[in-house]
């Protein structure tokens, strides 16, 4: 788990945005497996880096539907019981069958988490995935998204504007400054010191 | 009262102006910018369709097939009025052109293959830009329901998009909603036809001396071919729109 930390429009969500091609880099490409991403079928890149953002952006039908999108969108059906699995995993057993709009805020980012699940991604970002969240759900959402990760064995990215969430869940820190990488390391070596590494 | 039934006209336009920028008076606190642009475009209209009215006088002179040009010209004006519509569509100007082109350009085409419509100036150029005007209503309507809700649904098409959607799975059902909102008024004319309105063109063939049952028909005619043309090229605009907000590599260029 990578945290990424730096100050507001510094370019953390751009950075997430361009590994999963929602934006095109003006300059510089993103490897993926050795192999320049710009190669691979946008379409399957996405299946392989999933992401969930700040707000959960349900879509309009049931829980079902908005977990059942992402596999439908690359040729695959996946079960009511595989959907029925995975909310039990993210604790919203029985959900299934609910609209979207009936869930709290830490609800339907759990549901967005399964969404992103669904198509099995080798990596996933996360950008400020907790930060729309009112306290007790943001701690809810974090521990879910820690015992996800480590449970999958998952490559992870999270952006976050709370030097003490990086710490909490990155294993490594990256500290980005207008739009340079300023500092990578430990969360100890990149929170804790004070010097500024030299600029990538 | 009048020397002329052009000073006659004039006057009636006059009358009829004024109470339309009476209305807009009254109503300035509720859409002040009415104020502007009413007074302009009732301008702009009556300079346009007076230059049709001498156009169509001096056409009638000539052969009857010149009658698709002064059609063609109308798709291009069309075109142009749209794209002020949907300014942050890219380009909105070709896409209007191809889309109304296509849609009022083949169906008028079948109705006059077909005979409905006879290939004569008076027949043609009338019931032509009524298609052509209604087409390019329909697509302004289109364009900006489009646009507006591409605009406030972003984080939904673009968390489509990052599980792997194509450009158009995610904009989908926002094509939906602005084809059938955009072709609300086409239907409701149809449905509402003789118990609401009795359109211009009926009570023009009846006054002109044509049978009114005849006049009815024809009427019907008239208003399936404009929602013939509407929804073609509805369904030929949102083919293209979709790749005209999109990157190739489906990422969402329109945002506010």
């Amino acid at each position: 788990m990578l945290a990424i930390v730096g100050p507001s429009g510094t370019g953390k969500s751009t950075l997430l945005r361009m590994m999963n091609r929602l934006d095109e880099p003006t300059h510089g490409t993103v490897y993926f497996h050795g192999e320049d991403y710009r190669g691979l079928p946008t379409s399957t890149l996405r299946r392989s880096i999933g992401m969930v953002m700040q707000r959960a952006y349900l879509f309009p039908g049931t829980i079902a539907e908005n977990i059942a999108f992402g596999p439908q969108q690359h040729g695959i059906s996946i079960t009511p019981k595989q959907i029925a699995d995975l909310l039990v995993q993210v604790g919203l057993e029985g959900y299934a069958q609910r609209d979207p709009l009936t869930l709290s805020g830490g609800e339907a980012q759990r549901v967005a988490i399964t969404r992103a699940l669904a198509n099995q991604p080798e990596v996933l970002l996360l950008d400020e995935p907790t930060s729309a969240l009112d306290e007790a759900s943001r701690s809810e959402v974090e521990r879910l998204l820690e015992s996800l990760i480590r449970e999958r064995r998952l490559t992870c990215l999270w952006v976050t504007h709370s030097p003490e969430q990086a710490r909490t869940m990155g294993d490594r820190v990256l500290r980005l400054e207008a739009g340079h990488m300023t500092a990578i390391g430990t969360p100890d070596q990149v929170l804790g010191q004070t010097a500024k590494a030299p600029s990538a | 009262m009048f020397p002329n039934q052009l000073a006659r006209g004039a006057v009636e336009c006059l009358i009829a102006a004024l109470t339309a920028i009476a209305v807009i008076v009254l109503a300035r606190r509720r859409a002040p910018d009415l104020l502007k642009e009413v007074p302009t475009a009732q301008l702009r209209g009556l300079l346009q369709i007076v230059a049709v009215g001498a156009i169509l006088a001096a056409l009638l002179h000539g052969p009857q097939w010149t009658s698709i040009f002064v059609l063609v010209g109308m798709v291009f004006a069309a075109a142009s009025i749209v794209r002020k519509r949907a300014k942050q569509i890219p380009g909105a100007f070709v896409l209007a052109l191809i889309a109304i082109g296509v849609g009022a350009g083949s169906i008028l085409a079948i109705m006059i293959a077909t005979g409905v419509i006879p290939l004569r100036i008076l027949v043609l150029v009338p019931v032509g830009s009524m298609v052509i005007a209604n087409t390019m209503n329909t697509q302004s309507l289109f364009l900006d329901r489009f646009r507006g809700e591409v605009l406030s649904h972003v984080g939904e098409i673009e968390s489509a998009l990052a599980l792997g959607a194509s450009a158009e799975a995610a904009v989908t059902r926002y094509l939906h909603a602005a084809f059938r909102s955009s072709l609300i008024p086409a239907v409701d004319n149809i449905r509402s036809l003789g118990i609401v309105w009795i359109p211009g063109i009926m009570a023009g063939m009846v006054l002109s001396g044509a049978s009114p049952l005849y006049a009815a028909l024809y009427q019907f005619v008239v208003l399936s071919t404009i929602f013939s043309a509407s929804a073609l090229a509805c369904f030929v605009a949102s083919y293209l729109v979709t790749k005209r907000i999109f990157s190739v590599h489906d990422q969402l260029l329109l945002r506010s």
